[in-house]
């Protein structure tokens, strides 16, 4: 009997310990929401201090250009491939997707340096797919997108810059050919939204701006690549709504990765310095 | 005695394993043969699934003239150079097209100079009445063109500019693989619109034969591209206004 009593005055004291415990937790957890509304409000009228400020590394100064624009571009930096698709790959054992994300780093550092706020489409080895990648453009006001490749060919030690085609009026796909009859034009049922998947059109000319202005700076750093950028119908880039183009190094077919690691920096100065010149041409060019 | 047991028992136990393990090896390399085996007829198969295509077409109204074919320049391997050869073409632009890209697939001078895999297949090629030819290839297409914007646009500009140097009644290009529409060639290129061949004055390509030296493009215009056109291409009313790229410099 009084070995029943013990019993059950041990299983009361576990069952309010119990309590007691849960009690704690649910007091500590509706702690973080008591302080949140206890958070100092902005007084109406004065700006929010989460507004976007431009972001300056500790020791160096916003460039003119920066300052004098509001609202500097959000800079979306793509490192192709990722995850289970490695991308061009060699025997020798070198995958874009680890040299371009690597590249994206150092190219982050040089914008960062030039007081822009930059962002990566992917941080570690996963693959996002083209519209996860285009939405890191999409989301923002104003952006510029860049993304970085390894081809598999082409002269070693060399960088193309790319940007989609801007057709001949001529060649307008409206354009009746051999007397067919014009196309019916569809009016868009969502006045004000965009076509996703032609969201790139009008920023055609912006982005050959860009691309003109990248291949200038890698033709300057990189012997042997070509004086003007090229014109091709990329995937990635036709469903961005910002100026956006590619960058593809050549290649991955090098017998060594260090010479591919060596070209990171000068490529990210590159890119760095032709950004920071299309600023202007972009404040100018927006909305 | 116990110790004598127990050692009869451990070498049981070995001899078992042995057994097992010899047994083991004998079905993993059956096994692999079987894989291999296997692996060969798929190969055959898939030979003999595009052998037809990629016999020489011949027709009674065959003519052998002098074609450009556009391969990789032998110098420079980022660059297309066309090669005059002595083809048999057909004076039907349809059947002339497939001659001239199974010539493009199979009849190239060196490896090095290759645009397009050598197990790719032309499955067919139809030409609309509004000078759209639509070209359907096998996988392999897709699957061994090298990943890479120059390699895939080298692919793609091979077969352009091969047509629009000798079927001037194609205006635009459309590639399929397998019968169904790509997103992209091998992860870059889009292949879900057009490919300008040739515009109304026979002017050459759209795109870039050299990318080392693009041709000079057109001037400034805000619209869409034709090469990725599509049926809801309409313009959007909503649309942000074409930025102003008439103010900045242009470099042409």
């Amino acid at each position: 009997m009084l070995n029943r009593l013990r019993l059950a005055a041990i299983l009361f004291a576990a069952l309010a310990a119990l309590a007691a415990s849960l009690n704690f937790v649910s007091v500590s957890r509706a702690e973080p929401g008591a302080r949140q509304s206890q958070a100092p409000q902005p007084a109406p009228g004065t700006t929010p201090k989460s507004q976007w400020q431009p972001f300056t590394p500790a020791g160096s100064q916003p460039s003119p250009q920066i300052v004098a624009n509001p609202s500097p571009p959000l800079i979306v930096i793509d490192p192709a491939h990722g995850g289970p698709d490695p991308g061009a790959h060699s025997s020798s054992g070198i995958n874009e997707s680890d040299v371009v994300l690597e590249y994206a780093r150092m190219m982050r550092i040089a914008l960062e340096g030039k007081g822009l706020l930059v962002v990566l489409t992917r941080e570690g080895n996963d693959d996002p797919s083209f519209d996860e990648r285009s939405a890191f453009a999409n989301a923002s006001r104003r952006a510029i997108f860049i993304s970085l490749h390894l081809s598999t060919t082409g002269t070693p030690g060399t960088v193309r810059a790319y940007s989609l085609p801007i057709p001949l009026p001529s060649q307008s796909i409206s354009t009746p050919i051999l007397n067919l009859p014009p196309p019916v034009a569809v009016p868009n049922p969502h006045p004000g939204l965009r076509d996703w998947d032609h969201a790139q059109e009008p920023y055609l000319d912006l982005s050959r701006r860009l691309a003109e202005l990248v291949q200038i700076q890698l033709s300057q750093s990189f012997r042997g690549s070509p004086d003007l950028p090229t014109a091709v119908a990329i995937r990635q880039l036709r469903t961005i709504a910002a100026p956006a183009i590619a960058v593809e190094v050549s290649s991955v077919s090098v017998p060594n990765r260090s010479q591919l690691d060596e070209m990171s920096s000068p490529l990210a100065q590159a890119v760095a310095k032709a950004v920071s010149d299309f600023l202007p041409v972009y404040a100018g060019a927006s909305p | 005695m116990t110790a004598t047991i127990v050692w009869r028992r451990w070498v049981l136990a070995a001899s078992i394993l042995a057994v097992l393990v010899v047994i083991g090896l004998f079905m993993f390399f059956g096994l692999r043969q079987r894989v291999s085996r296997l692996g060969q007829e798929e190969l055959k198969a898939e030979q003999a699934q595009r052998e037809p295509v990629q016999t020489e077409i011949s027709t009674p109204t065959d003519v052998k003239v002098q074609a450009q074919i556009y391969w990789l320049s032998p110098t420079a391997h980022d660059t297309l150079e066309p090669a005059t050869i002595e083809l048999p073409l057909s004076a039907d632009p349809a059947i002339r097209a497939k001659q001239l890209i199974v010539a493009l697939i199979t009849l190239v001078p060196d490896p090095s100079q290759r645009t397009l895999p050598a197990g790719a297949a032309l499955l067919q090629l139809y030409i609309l009445p509004d000078g759209t030819a639509i070209a359907d290839f096998s996988d392999a297409l897709a699957t061994e063109t090298p990943s890479g914007i120059l390699s895939e646009q080298l692919a793609v500009n091979s077969i352009v500019s091969t047509l629009a140097a000798n079927v001037p009644s194609i205006r635009r290009l459309k590639i399929l693989i397998h019968g169904q529409e790509a997103e992209t060639l091998a992860g870059h290129v889009d292949l879900t619109g057009f490919f300008t061949v040739s515009t109304a004055s026979s002017a050459p390509a759209g795109l870039p034969v050299n990318p080392a030296n693009p041709v000079q493009l057109p001037p400034f215009t805000p619209g869409g591209p034709t090469i990725i056109n599509k049926p809801s291409a309409a313009p959007s009313s909503g649309a942000a206004p074409p930025p102003a790229a008439q103010s900045a410099p242009k470099k042409q």
